[in-house]
């Protein structure tokens, strides 16, 4: 098989690039999906908050990917679905399987890697205990109920509060479980307040934050947890050690961008991001690849991802017919209170560029500086930067003579 | 029906000495008390098949792991599973270890165990990654690795394949005499037998004192472990062991059959339901390997767990016909080198029981062989082309992570002693092994468990009784 | 008089306000840093409103993502689960379908936000 634009994911990400890609001039578009559906993880996302940028409406997810899936298909983009990208080689050749093509190469003119993210297990935090049924990412126990129609449990504790936490902590409490509590490891929530006070406080379900899981109970299923205060460090604090009875343990600590198939292309990995790095095209260090959305970064706001798509795709189709010609790169940095920045080079093209980036910590009355040398090229006040709210700055292409500093500094 | 032998046990040793009976005309069964082989000690523990320098001249540990490693190799390609003669390293950093090598080199010896001692450099050059500090070590070419629950699941899918009856969640509750032999009660199941064969781990003790055998203690010494994810770069390719010392065996770094890198294990004295990891152990799994690789990330861990030694009293094998118990045969306190010395016990047993009286003529269609299982993700892609069209389900690919299809995970249910649980779809396909450990394909792996065995997903375990995933289907209450 | 305390969620600042009550009635609020915390201080105090979404049972199996048209009482949530639970929906089902129509008298259909095909 041949295309034009191969799109590996068909979540919000990989349909808007998709669509991107058809609307700039690519012929034959096809977008390679391992679900049975379209929709990515906004199928399983039935709660509201999505869409309001775009579209300027509140959507639930199953909602908002909707919009999309018309649309792709009034475009006739070809989408392979239960088709799994096997391997990907250098010259942008997509080896797949599924029921659809069976076993099957695909020449792609251009690539757009939109695989999303995975959650970070519960092995991964090598908590110590036994290893009985009842331990679930709340991303997976999200999928049992909002798309299987089961529970996964009953008496609920949830480690980690960012905003997949809340959602499933308001989530069971709505199908009945008993939701008892969510841990933070940091002094902070992870999640937007909006949840915090939807999620939790409706239900008066306890926030304690600067708390750990430090044992899970029980042989065959969850029986109980240990939790603890931790320091500063993040250590458990031992008398701070209590049992609490639960028979559900969900984890909500940490999402990690999928890129397996980025690594087997050898495409250049931000170690901090845990994605490609990307220009300002959303191009990977591969000519011709390009990647966006949970990929890249991991996003709170489905808006953006939607936004970064659609550039990515415009990006890969205009590579279709443009020649190669050769362009001037600067980087960007993570200054001081930064964490990282997206993209991680800028293109020296002309076009005003917008640089993404979290936060290391809770930021009040501040404002967010890119800097060129010692030229300030763009300055945001900020009543407050958490690092749950991805942040942005604009700057215009004439003022990048150098790499580009962002940083957050006191108001 | 009245079976020749009954084993108790289905871990490696109880499944290997199945496999070797089941070559025989004598009529075999296993009994296991969990939902599937290979549920205690077998699935939890390093890998490794020991070259044998380390056994006491003259032990029945001795013997039967220089036999057993010589034996592997062979078993390993007869049941077709995958096995790595990587050789080990014993590692030392001072005088004390460095005698401590010279030691295990002239103990080696003693055992008939090929073995030399090489310098630091020597040591270095082979394995980039170890410390500057390694003085010394002991090399043994005739050590490896192999995947301990896989071997133990293809012996018993053999030994089922011959004919063995293999009952699983069936819990030994108690065994008395009748005629010449015995009765065994296990779960719903009455079971008689004229030979039983007691490998059942660190309940070895109380299954001998069920039957009238001997009395000796099992004391379960618990071993914790970390497993890292395939792609970090902290990698050797031998077994990594730390020379003895006052201070006690230390931990091990190896690579697994599997391709992860493993570090462990701890050594505490436990109750034997006590599989649990903890912080300190975990702890002291990690400033013990960052002894011989400084360079190790703790972030690169993809789980943990713990497996328990069954400690005999004797500190060494137990593996002899009851003497207060004729005809029950104990085969005890096999901690370490218990996988490696499997295929020999095995050996062992059977021609004990040849000569207790059991009929030795081999089975007619009776096979030592049990054709390894063929993994989509490393087929080439001719291959994989042609799986799909004889089963177009090796087209649907379920765990993302190792790439297993769906007509791998139906195989692994159908096959002789077939997985019945999550975990036994994990053991028989490395579904669930990967990085998102079963995030992305568990529910898959449910649906498709539930499909296969006619079963409600909600009554899908993850190994077996009370270990149950789902509590009820939504809005139940409602109804 | 009654001392309530609300944080706000308008916008990622979060200001934790405090309001006085004398009964249902708002008689102040402080610790807001706009005028748009105030307001949602005083509608949340008052009468304290959300959106529900859910799923609800498909015929033959599965589940139908759902959502309140508007926003329901607070109060009234946990019943409002209880009679879309006890619901089953013959597919095929479109975006926007009004699946029960105002619920429990409240003046709120409750619409489907997702799609299954026909059988």
């Amino acid at each position: 098989m041949k295309a034009d634009v191969a799109i590996v994911g068909a979540g919000p990400a990989g349909l808007a690039a998709a669509i991107a890609a058809k609307e700039n001039g690519a012929k034959r578009v096809v977008v390679i999906e391992r679900e049975s559906h379209l929709g990515g993880i906004l199928n399983q996302c039935i709660h509201n908050g999505f869409g309001l940028h775009v579209f300027g409406e509140e959507l639930t997810g199953p909602e908002y990917a909707a919009r999309f899936e018309d649309k792709a298909a009034a475009l006739d983009i070809t989408c392979l679905t239960q088709t799994m990208v096997l391997d990907i080689s250098p010259s942008r050749v997509l080896t797949v399987v599924g029921p659809q093509t069976g076993f099957c190469t695909i020449e792609a003119g251009a690539i757009v890697l939109a695989m999303g993210c995975r959650e970070r297990s519960a092995g991964a935090l090598m908590l110590p205990g036994g290893r009985p049924a009842g331990v679930l990412t709340a991303g997976t126990a999200q999928r049992f109920v909002n798309i299987d129609g089961y529970m996964p449990g009953k008496e609920v504790v949830i480690l980690g509060s960012g905003d997949i936490g809340l959602i499933m902590a308001r989530r069971m409490t709505l199908e009945g479980a008993h939701v008892k509590m969510v841990l933070e490891l940091m002094p902070f929530s992870g999640g937007l307040k909006r949840n915090i006070v939807q999620c939790l406080d409706d239900y008066n379900i306890p926030l304690k934050l600067s708390y750990t899981v430090t044992r899970i109970h029980g042989a065959k299923r969850v029986e109980g947890v240990s939790i603890a205060a931790v320091d500063n460090k993040g250590v458990p604090i031992k008398d701070t050690e209590e049992y609490v009875a639960c028979d559900t343990l969900l984890l909500s600590v940490g999402l990690i961008p999928e890129n397996e198939l980025s690594r087997g292309m050898d495409i250049k990995i931000d170690p901090v991001t845990g994605g490609p790095e990307v220009d300002s095209h959303m191009q990977t260090s591969i000519k011709g690849v390009f990647a966006c959305g949970n990929a890249v970064q991991v996003h709170d706001l489905v808006d953006f991802v939607t936004e970064e798509a659609t550039r990515a795709g415009a990006a890969a189709a205009r590579y279709l017919f443009e020649e190669d010609k050769a362009i001037a790169y600067c980087p960007t940095k993570a200054g001081t209170g930064i964490r990282y920045v997206v993209p991680q080079r800028l293109r020296l093209d002309g076009d005003k560029k917008t640089l993404f980036f979290r936060v290391t910590n809770v930021f009040k009355n501040c404002v967010t500086v890119a800097r060129c040398g010692d030229k300030v090229i763009a300055r945001k006040k900020r009543l407050v930067c958490t690092p749950g709210e991805m942040e942005s700055l604009c700057i215009a292409d004439e003022d990048i003579q150098g790499d580009v500093i962002v940083s957050v500094e006191e108001a | 029906m009245i079976y020749d032998v009954a084993i108790i046990g289905a871990g490696i040793t109880g499944a290997m000495i199945a496999r070797e009976l089941s070559q025989l005309s004598a009529s075999v069964c296993v009994i296991e008390a969990e939902a599937d082989v290979a549920a205690g000690a077998t699935r939890a523990n390093s890998g490794i098949v020991h070259a044998g320098y380390d056994a006491l001249p003259g032990s029945m540990k001795a013997r039967m792991n220089v036999r057993g490693n010589a034996l592997m190799p062979t078993a390993v390609k007869e049941l077709g599973v995958p096995y790595e003669n990587c050789g080990s390293l014993v590692v030392a950093f001072d005088e004390e270890e460095d005698r401590s090598v010279d030691k295990l080199l002239q103990r080696g010896q003693e055992n008939g165990v090929p073995v030399e001692k090489i310098s630091g450099e020597e040591v270095r050059k082979r394995e980039p990654h170890l410390s500057q500090d390694i003085k010394s070590a002991l090399w043994a070419p005739t050590a490896g690795i192999v995947s301990p629950f896989e071997l133990a699941i293809a012996a018993m899918e053999n030994a089922a394949a011959n004919g063995a009856k293999v009952y699983r969640s069936s819990r030994v509750t108690a065994i008395s005499r009748q005629n010449s032999g015995f009765v065994i009660q296990a779960g719903q199941n009455r079971i008689e037998s004229r030979f039983v064969v007691n490998a059942a781990g660190v309940y070895a003790d109380e299954i001998s004192r069920m039957a009238g055998g001997e009395e000796f203690t099992i004391t379960a010494r618990r071993g914790e472990y970390v497993l890292f994810d395939k792609s970090q770069p902290v990698k050797v390719r031998s077994v990594i062991f730390g020379a003895p010392s006052e201070k006690g065996k230390g931990v091990l770094f190896s690579p697994t059959a599997h391709g992860n890198m493993i570090a462990g294990p701890t050594a505490e004295f436990t109750g034997k339901e006590d599989t649990d990891t903890t912080r300190e152990g975990l702890a002291a799994v990690m400033n013990g390997v960052r002894q011989y690789v400084p360079s190790i990330d703790r972030r690169s861990a993809i789980t943990v767990f713990a497996g328990l030694r069954a400690v005999g009293d004797r500190h060494d094998f137990i593996i002899e016909e009851s003497k207060s118990a004729p005809g029950f045969v104990n085969v005890a306190g096999i901690e370490s080198p218990g996988l490696t010395s499997a295929p020999a016990i095995a050996e062992y047993v059977t021609e004990m029981l040849v000569t207790m009286g059991i009929d030795g003529t081999i089975k007619t269609g009776a096979t030592r062989i049990r054709k390894p299982i063929e993994v989509f993700a490393h087929a080439t892609p001719e291959r994989q082309c042609e799986l799909i069209d004889t089963d177009p389900r090796y087209a649907n690919v379920v765990c993302r992570c190792e790439h297993v299809t769906e007509a791998e995970i139906v195989k692994s249910i159908h096959r002789p002693c077939g997985a019945t649980t999550v975990d036994g779809v994990k053991l028989r396909t490395s579904a669930g092994f990967g990085r998102c450990h079963g995030g992305f394909c568990m529910p898959r792996v449910m649906d498709i468990l539930a499909r296969e065995l006619g079963k409600d997903i909600n009554d899908i375990t993850k190994s077996g009784e009370g270990s149950w995933i789902l509590a009820n289907k939504t809005k139940e209450a409602a109804q | 008089m009654e001392t309530r305390n609300l944080t706000c969620i308008v916008c990622p600042l979060g200001c934790e306000m405090t309001a006085q009550m004398d009964g249902r009635k708002v008689v102040s609020i402080s610790g807001n840093t706009c005028k748009r915390g105030e307001n949602y201080a005083r509608a949340e105090l008052t009468d304290p409103r959300r959106t529900l979404t859910t799923t609800m049972r498909v015929k033959g199996g599965g589940r139908v993502s759902v959502k309140s048209k508007d926003t329901l009482p607070k109060g009234k949530l946990f019943e409002c689960m209880t009679v879309i639970n006890a619901w089953e929906v013959q597919p095929p089902v479109k975006i926007g379908d009004v699946l029960i129509k105002d619920i429990m008298g409240l003046g709120v259909d409750i619409v489907a936000t997702s799609r299954i095909n026909g059988v």
